[in-house]
């Protein structure tokens, strides 16, 4: 074998493994729910194998599936504006701080050290009737009685936005840590305001940080289960609560992935325009 | 159980005809191989030596009172592991079965006689020798023949233990006499809107607006009115708890000031010292559980743990842990103190101040009812 094709294999004999993996764990049990988004669910027993669409029909035709994707789609996207806003001048401030930046970033990532679920579920113990807020409320004379505060979509978006706030300020940080503070400077000697230089260089310059936190946000925001399951009430559902009652609850295991793959289109799609317009780079830097 | 125990269950099966020869010599050879050479081919035969059954179960301190009156005497009687697990529903726990390897599963501590006919229905149940299990004849008829209503020639399952979901309230807010006057339908009443709670769970909301609709919840005539209870108590509801664990925070925080319950829950919080009540309206939904032993476990070995679980002392033991009232027939055995006091428990052995769901009837109507629910519950 001559040492070009040599070399020519090499890449692909070190990626082997990862793509085994891909394969076999993301690519063969994808292949898995779409051929069962195409059987149909049988009233007892085991489910109809075939070739159907009625799953797809339903899926893309029905009302209701359509409203919560909406739905869905508008809470992630609230939650994405609500992280930039918070997260920007966060980063902002890590980045460009003098101190020591490893303990903050060490500090935002403090809270990935606890389960997601207990993170969600402390909200309970904060604006519950008999939680902090209301008990300090009240020893404060401001309310006589406990204000209803849990179990709607505001606490929802809450809830996401403390669990994704994170990732939105590393992806920022990245972005704003790898701009030369110089051209900061050379806007303020050619008569720039610090706000005008911002505006019209730092901020330009970190727009594909927030494109990629934006999009990470959203994506997880959107996919969502937990945080609507504890922090919603009766009418509070994301896209991925239907998934998972087709699946677990009414047993509907070709309707469910007719779902799963519907939201998986949807925000697969969102990907796509991003690369198409950003490139994954950003996202990778952001990860890392 | 010794290896000629077994070989004699082989011949006996061979004998009432379950067995065909072919089958049967087959058995023979491979367990003869197994236990003889103790090849690596000792998996294939069915009468090979059991090392361990897995139980699962809701975990917590029932887990407890299992392991210490069941299964480790059970381990100690039989050298066979139990390995006992937990699962968080019922649903979740079917799905897990359904996409698993025969065997892998082995016993399940079953909800309702609903999951005995799923698991009917999808062809996981196997046929229980009940002379294997002596403490059989300790359990009420009354359960026991919800399961023959499903499978009239055998069982795959033994009873364990029963409950009501009732009506469970803040005294401090709702008195008795109120609770009593109003009934079901105080889940309905604007005058506690935001602090009404509910199950998630579709049968407890379609059972519970057919009282609020002066309809029977094993014969619905008029389900629009039903359809129309359901969104009457979601927009009056605060939350829909999805386990027992919230039921019992939303209840003790004073978040929820009524909702359905477990009787066995709401006895936990009032021995807690919350002052909470429970009453069980006219139809009141009651409900059984059971030990499931699923298709492709060793039987046999199942079936002797099964009289382990069943034995008067791990009973009771479990009924005072989980605030349950056990299988056992009070009339036969002597049920100690304690469970004669439990929410729901009936002394006469007979169950029939109790209402239990139709299984055929409303898993006739799973398909459509859960799916509407999800509908309903989201605003539609």
């Amino acid at each position: 074998m001559s040492i070009e094709a040599r070399e020519a294999r090499q890449p692909w004999i070190l990626l082997s493994p990862a793509l085994s993996a891909v394969t076999m764990l993301l690519f063969v049990p994808l292949m898995f729910i779409v051929v069962y988004s195409f059987w149909l669910r049988s009233a007892v027993g085991p489910d109809t194998v075939g070739f159907y669409l009625d799953n797809w029909q339903r899926v893309l035709t029905d009302d209701f599936y359509r409203y919560i994707l909406l739905n869905t789609l508008k809470i992630a996207a609230i939650t994405t504006i609500l992280c930039a806003v918070l997260g920007y001048p966060a980063a902002y401030f890590i980045a460009r701080a003098r101190g020591n930046k490893v303990l903050m970033l060490v500090l935002l990532m403090l809270p990935f050290w606890i389960s997601y679920i207990i993170r969600t579920m402390s909200w309970i113990n904060i604006l519950g009737s008999s939680g902090a807020l209301n008990s300090l409320l009240m020893t404060m004379g401001v309310i006589s009685e406990p204000i209803r505060m849990l179990y709607n979509e505001g606490t929802v978006i809450l809830g996401l936005v403390h669990f994704l706030l994170p990732f939105m300020i590393l992806n920022i940080y990245v972005s704003v840590d790898g701009i030369d503070t110089s051209l900061e400077d050379a806007a303020n000697s050619l008569g720039a305001t610090r706000w005008q230089a911002f505006l019209q260089v730092t901020l330009p310059l970190s727009l594909p940080g927030l494109a990629a936190g934006g999009l990470l946000v959203f994506v997880l925001g959107a996919s969502s289960y937990i945080t609507p399951l504890i922090l919603g009430g009766p009418r509070d559902a994301m896209f991925a609560n239907l998934v998972f009652e087709a699946i677990i609850t009414q047993l509907n295991w070709p309707l469910g992935s007719a779902l799963s793959l519907l939201l998986l289109i949807v925000l697969g799609s969102l990907v796509l325009v991003y690369n198409r317009f950003l490139g994954m780079s950003q996202l990778t830097r952001g990860l890392g | 159980m010794d290896n000629t125990k077994r070989y004699e269950r082989l011949l006996e099966r061979y004998r009432n005809g379950d067995l065909d020869r072919r089958t049967f010599l087959g058995l023979i050879g491979a367990a003869g191989l197994a236990y003889g050479v103790q090849t690596p081919f000792a998996g294939m035969a069915r009468a090979q030596e059991v090392s361990q059954v897995r139980f699962d179960g809701w975990g917590g301190v029932v887990s407890e009172a299992f392991r210490r009156y069941a299964f480790d005497p059970y381990t100690e009687a039989t050298g066979i592991d139990v390995v006992d697990a937990t699962f968080a529903g019922a649903d979740e726990y079917l799905a897990q079965v359904r996409a698993s390897q025969e065997g892998e599963y082995n016993i399940a501590h079953l909800s309702g006689v609903f999951d005995y006919a799923r698991y009917v229905n999808f062809g996981l149940d196997v046929e229980l020798n009940l002379a294997n299990i002596p403490n059989m004849e300790l359990v009420m008829d009354a359960l026991t023949n919800a399961y023959r209503g499903i499978t009239p020639d055998h069982l795959s399952a033994v009873p364990y233990n029963y409950g009501t979901t009732g009506l469970a309230y803040n005294r401090a807010h709702i008195s008795d006499e109120e609770m009593r006057e109003k009934g079901a339908s105080i889940l309905i009443d604007p005058a506690y809107e935001g602090r009404i709670g509910g199950w998630s769970d579709w049968r407890t909301r379609i059972w519970y607006a057919a009282l609020q609709t002066g309809q029977s919840p094993n014969n619905i005539e008029d389900m629009e009115a039903v359809w129309d209870a359901v969104r009457e108590h979601r927009d009056l509801a605060l939350k829909y708890w999805a386990s027992g664990a919230e039921l019992m925070s939303l209840l003790a925080e004073e978040e929820i000031y009524v909702t359905e319950g477990w009787s066995g829950r709401i006895y936990a919080l009032q021995e807690q010292g919350h002052d909470i009540g429970y009453y069980d309206p006219p139809g009141s939904f009651g409900w059984q559980e059971c030990l499931f032993v699923i298709k492709g476990s060793p039987v046999e070995a199942c079936e002797e743990l099964l009289n382990f679980m069943l034995a008067p002392e791990t009973s009771i033991a479990v009924a005072e842990g989980q605030n349950y009232p056990p299988a056992l027939d009070g009339t036969k055995v002597d049920l100690g103190e304690k469970v004669p006091t439990l929410p729901a428990y009936d002394p006469t052995g007979t169950l029939e101040a109790l209402t239990f769901a139709d299984p055929e009837y409303w898993n006739g109507n799973e398909a459509e009812w859960s799916e509407e629910f999800a509908r309903v519950q989201r605003g539609f």
